[in-house]
């Protein structure tokens, strides 16, 4: 089994840290994880973008042009990659910021109030959070357990209140298809 | 099992450099490899060893010239731009026979290019680079693994024969994140045994220089056509590559760093469509395994040479297979890096539609 998956939004939004995570939470999981971040001439509010390989297997290319799973962030994600994503993939999209309705009836689309919910538990910023509790329950990629021993990985410096809150958002994304066809 | 933890390739390459025992670095910044720098700034200080931000490149690897020939296991890094610059001091180098790490995390050329992942110094690392008649043992990772590991790998070759060793690696390497397995066997440097041309202080026992000159008619000459001899040795005995299904192959894809992990990937779409495709990946570009194509040209018709160049290692590849097999090429210059499908779809051109 291999996923690739690409998270792409504005830079802020945790798209980095996003991915981050997952390839922490994949190597915890004892399988083969690439992470790679789009670098160059990114800034604050410009857009940012990463790809996330889990297999079973060793990863032959780190560079995802097809990805399995989309999670955007942002209405410019949204135009650049519900395209490329493989048929019968997944995009998850951050319903709160994207006004535009994904086209694409060949694939499982997810819209997730994410900035809304974020806000809702004190804190816009977890968004990110929320959406891939969200993914990993839809995909059962990776276990929550796991996604919340792994952002403690990445936010090492972190206070003790803010890694409670990425937790409750990590919950909160999982629980949401709870009410979602 | 030891311990695996998930890092950038560049940071990689730190753990990979002090676990090697060296102790020295001086370097100047330049993306995408600052990261290197920025970690070594703090490991070193930890650790107990040197670090320099030098005025420039060509002090940075002038100074590694003094610390290599005190015998000490130095290393600088940096980027394409940044390497050209320190040519002349790698020449000096070479002619003085001292042995010295640099790593070079190439990004798209020529000029200032731009700061994303290339292949184009591929001539300019396997042809020697500066001035004079010498060659650098050139080794190309593809992993955050390789990154860690080939340092050391590195240090040893470069110690062997008395002779530069670089690191050929690239923008994607560098900034991509996987899990590395750390050695528990750290090189301690105190347990180097001296080498016995290192500049240590010369009391008690006779005067050694170090020198890359040698003005007497006639001389020269012979200190080169030496180093001749030493450059044969290593041609004979270090050529590395990891060849993955090329015994049925119709098709061999030549790749090396970040290129052989997407011809892999392509290799593997190719296989799950009928085709017979393998794939040959130098692991040194100098000396190039020139034995192993020497070999497969007598039964491969067609290598497909995918680089981010407009074609250097091809070149190598040619002069190996010596005209038995067809060679055909795709290249991403200036940045652009070859995704799978793309490579799977060269690879149907040569090949003809689905089988």
């Amino acid at each position: 089994m291999t996923k690739e998956i690409i998270i792409s939004g504005f830079g802020g939004q945790g798209v980095v840290s996003s991915g981050i995570i997952l390839a922490y939470a994949g190597l915890i999981e004892d399988k083969h994880v690439t992470f790679f971040p789009s670098y160059g001439a990114e800034m604050r509010g410009g857009t940012a973008n990463c790809s996330v390989v889990v297999s079973g297997e060793p990863v032959a290319s780190p560079i995802v042009s097809n990805p399995d799973i989309v999670i955007i962030m942002n209405e410019p994600s949204l135009t650049r990659f519900e395209p490329t994503v493989k048929p019968e993939g997944m995009l998850l999209y951050n319903k709160t910021l994207i006004k535009s309705q994904p086209k694409r009836k060949d694939i499982t689309v997810i819209p997730i109030e994410a900035n809304a919910i974020a806000e809702e538990l004190g804190q816009g910023r977890v968004a990110n959070m929320v959406m891939l509790g969200t993914m990993i329950k839809k995909t059962g990629l990776l276990s929550l357990e796991t996604l919340k021993n792994a952002q403690r990985k990445r936010f090492t410096k972190a206070n003790e209140e803010q890694l409670t809150l990425n937790d409750k958002a990590l919950e909160k994304g999982y629980g949401l298809l709870e009410n979602f066809k | 099992m030891a311990e695996k933890k998930l890092m950038y390739g560049n940071h990689a390459i730190v753990e990979g450099v002090l676990a090697a025992g060296c102790r020295f670095f001086a370097g100047y910044p330049i993306t995408p490899q600052n990261e290197i720098p920025e970690l070594m700034s703090i490991r070193m200080n930890e650790i107990g060893g040197v670090f320099v931000q030098t005025g420039s490149e060509v002090a940075a690897i002038n100074m590694l010239f003094g610390a290599a020939a005190a015998g000490k296991r130095a290393m600088t890094s940096s980027s394409s731009p940044g390497i050209s610059l320190m040519q002349e001091g790698i020449s000096y180098i070479a002619g003085a026979d001292i042995p010295v790490l640099v790593v070079n995390v190439v990004r798209g050329g020529p000029g200032l290019g731009n700061i994303a992942p290339a292949q184009s110094d591929y001539y300019q690392a396997t042809r020697g680079g500066g001035h004079g008649d010498y060659f650098t043992i050139t080794l190309a990772p593809n992993s955050a693994q390789d990154l860690y590991e080939f340092p050391r790998l590195a240090f040893e070759l470069a110690e062997k024969y008395r002779n530069p060793a670089l690191i050929l690696a690239d923008g994607l390497l560098g900034q991509m994140m996987e899990p590395v397995e750390l050695s528990d066997e750290l090189v301690d440097p105190n347990s180097l045994a001296e080498n016995e041309w290192a500049l240590s202080g010369c009391k008690g026992r006779e005067r050694r220089i170090v020198r890359s000159y040698d003005l007497r008619p006639g001389k020269l000459e012979e200190w080169n056509l030496r180093r001749i001899e030493k450059y044969e040795k290593i041609k004979k005995n270090e050529q590395r590559f990891e060849a993955t299904d090329c015994d049925d192959a119709d098709l061999v894809i030549v790749a090396y760093g970040t290129c052989s992990r997407v011809s892999d990937a392509a290799v593997k779409m190719a296989r799950d469509k009928g085709f017979k495709v393998g794939l040959l990946r130098p692991i040194t570009l100098w000396p190039f395994p020139w034995d192993v194509f020497a070999d497969m040209s007598k039964r491969i018709e067609n290598f497909l040479v995918v680089e981010m160049s407009c074609g250097q290692m091809i070149d190598d590849v040619k002069l190996a297979t010596e005209c038995r097999s067809k060679i055909h090429f795709h290249g991403r210059p200036g940045g652009g890096v070859p995704t799978p499908p793309e490579v799977y779809k060269e690879i149907e051109k040569v090949l003809g539609g689905a089988q």
